[in-house]
């Protein structure tokens, strides 16, 4: 069952490493976002899927016998939170191009790289 | 009780301040006051922290929400950490007096106060912490907050220059996300004294070296190290220039001492690197790529913005060059190296938006003049402009001689060579950008500067000098520090 997850996991990885080098600027953002989802699987392996049994203390016991680690699961949501946040934040980024430059194209988009002739790369700051 | 509350107080008050900032900041006059009164707030707590820890080494910590050790997130106020949370606040505040005349009203509304107080909150918290995946929250944290900085004022190049930026950093967070993971995996822990008891006790596995090289690829995205620094210099230099002073000093940095927490500290390069000893001869390599193609890149920018971003990454290969002797002096050497690198990148970036406004343009071609219509800015800016060169008796000059001497006790000749010739690479560069920016005379008109400009890089150029002049001091505090990242503490 693990070997499975993580061949899940690693395809996951791979096709979002392939989204990622697109020049398709969306592309890119969905790789990214995809990215995170893998990485959320890998995180949930890597607290061991060990037990089929709801994390419930059986009478008498004062430990929690056979259950999934709940470290990993707080791990997770937390990633899930900071990945979705910075997800928003990319899109917005991305938006903001396609209104003001029309094109999503990686090889398009090179308003930091190319400086410019001194007066426009010398605005006047506020 | 105090000191569980001192320890958290460096992260604490900055996310106040950004709060009360945000709450603010339709009066950017008040904004600013807010701004300005955390700040200096910070100062004086992150002195007392500091005074403290150096008292009692390792004895204040706070694990919250009550959770034993190893368990609980934990922040612990140990050697390294603390001293850059000091030197944080140094350059924090003079940042914050920089800003009075360079962030006018309208970047005041669009939140830049609170921006920044998130993020050095956020770097704070990078210092403090002891657990790996606390770490990663406050990278990401502070991620944010300088894409917000860096798009201040929204034009086509910030939006650009913010798009690689986080599309690179989103990718070096997974990486080091997934060797997070697999360090849990393997060690059953995220505090990072404890994994590096378990780690040392391990024999080394093929997971500990898949996770090293993610965590390791990880971080060195986030650091700008060859051959992942090209992001930096076409993304760092659309920013206002006081966040950008900021990023140059604290962001780059945060990343390296992750590096350093981590193979210093986890994974035991000074003890042999039980996990990852192969890893460690690539370090040489990175450090010497850095170093040379950086500086190679500096003296082909004629742009002050870009010029400097490529010296703040070349300035990190020498750290680099400083954890890959894989010594305890080797790691002392990196975290000097850090103190003074701190100070200076962020000073020289106030001084290049000093000559920006006198004379109107980022380019080094169109400036000039500052000598004769600004003298006492001339000599402010030399001092940060030698150090970095590695010119006696600044700070820069004990840096690169720790180094270099440090490589070859630690039998890298080679290293100290690469080293050694970037460091005339510098020099040459940094003499013609001081000579081209104060000496020739201006095409245009020169402008008066604002006095607290002045004030602020006065404030960080005496912090250099006093290195300079006492740079026994802090050796000691730098060996202090790689004693305890050794000790996991």
């Amino acid at each position: 069952m693990m070997i499975l997850y993580a061949l899940a996991g690693a395809g996951i990885m791979a096709s979002a490493l392939f989204m990622v080098l697109s020049r398709n600027l969306v592309r890119m953002l969905l790789g990214l976002s995809l990215l995170a989802t893998g990485t959320n699987l890998l995180l949930f392996l890597a607290g061991r899927v060990r037990s089929e049994q709801p994390p419930i203390i059986a009478e008498g016991a004062k430990t929690l016998g056979e259950a999934a680690d709940p470290l990993s699961q707080a791990l997770i949501l937390t990633a899930i939170v900071i990945g979705f946040a910075l997800t928003v934040v990319l899109a917005i980024l991305v938006l903001r191009t396609w209104r003001t430059a029309s094109t999503v194209d990686a090889r398009n988009v090179d308003a930091a790289e190319t400086l410019g002739p001194p007066k426009s790369r010398d605005p006047i700051d506020v | 009780m105090f000191d569980a509350g001192l320890v958290v107080a460096p992260v604490l008050l900055p996310f106040l301040g950004a709060a009360i900032a945000l709450s603010l900041r339709a009066r950017p006059a008040a904004a600013t006051a807010c701004g300005l009164a955390t700040v200096s707030l910070l100062a004086v707590l992150s002195t007392l922290l500091f005074l403290q820890a150096q008292a009692r080494p390792g004895a204040i910590r706070n694990v919250f929400g009550g959770w034993p050790q190893g368990i609980g997130i934990s922040f612990s106020a140990s050697m390294p950490g603390v001293a850059f949370v000091l030197v944080t606040a140094l350059v924090t505040l003079a940042v914050s007096i920089y800003a009075l005349a360079d962030i006018g009203p309208r970047r005041r509304r669009a939140g830049y106060d609170a921006m920044m107080l998130a993020m050095v909150g956020a770097v704070n918290g990078a210092f403090l912490t002891d657990d790996l995946f606390n770490l990663y929250v406050w990278f990401e944290l502070a991620l944010i907050a300088a894409l917000g900085l860096l798009t201040l004022d929204r034009r086509a190049p910030q939006i650009d220059a913010a798009i690689r930026y986080a599309a690179f950093a989103m990718l070096a967070a997974t990486l080091i996300l997934v060797g997070v993971g697999m360090v849990y995996g393997i060690t059953g822990t995220l505090h990072i004294g404890s994994a590096a008891k378990v780690l040392a006790n391990q024999p080394p596995g093929f997971a500990t070296a898949l996770a090293a090289a993610l965590l390791l690829g990880g971080f060195a995205l986030k650091s700008g190290l060859a051959p992942f620094h090209l992001w930096l210099p076409t993304s760092y230099h659309t920013a206002p220039i006081s966040a950008l002073a900021a990023f140059a000093g604290l962001l780059t940095k945060m990343g390296f001492f992750a590096l350093l927490l981590i193979f210093a500290g986890m994974f035991g390069v000074g003890r042999g690197a039980p996990g990852a000893a192969q890893l460690v001869p690539l370090f040489g390599a990175i450090a010497a790529m850095t170093m040379l193609l950086c500086v190679a890149g500096a003296l082909a920018q004629t742009d002050m913005r870009r010029l400097l971003a490529y010296h703040v990454i070349a300035q990190v290969g020498y750290m680099m060059a400083g954890l890959a002797l894989a010594t305890r002096e080797g790691v002392a050497a990196s975290v000097f190296y850090m103190f003074h690198s701190i100070i200076v990148q962020a000073n020289l970036f106030l001084g290049a938006g000093l000559i920006r406004h006198a004379t109107g343009s980022w380019d080094l071609t169109r400036t000039g003049s500052m000598v004769r219509r600004e003298p006492q800015f001339a000599i402010l800016f030399a001092v940060p402009v030698l150090s970095l060169a590695g010119i006696p008796p600044f700070s820069g000059f004990w840096a690169k001689l720790i180094v270099i001497r440090e490589s070859l006790a630690g039998g890298s000749a080679w290293l100290g060579g690469v080293a050694l010739l970037a460091g005339f690479m510098t020099i040459l560069s940094m003499a013609s950008f001081w000579s081209d920016a104060c000496w020739k005379s201006a095409p245009g008109a020169v402008r008066r500067i604002p006095r607290s400009g002045l004030v602020a890089m006065g404030l960080l150029s005496s912090a250099t000098v006093a290195i300079g002049l006492a740079p026994q001091w802090l050796w000691g505090i730098a060996l202090q520090s790689a004693q305890s990242l050794e000790a996991g503490l």
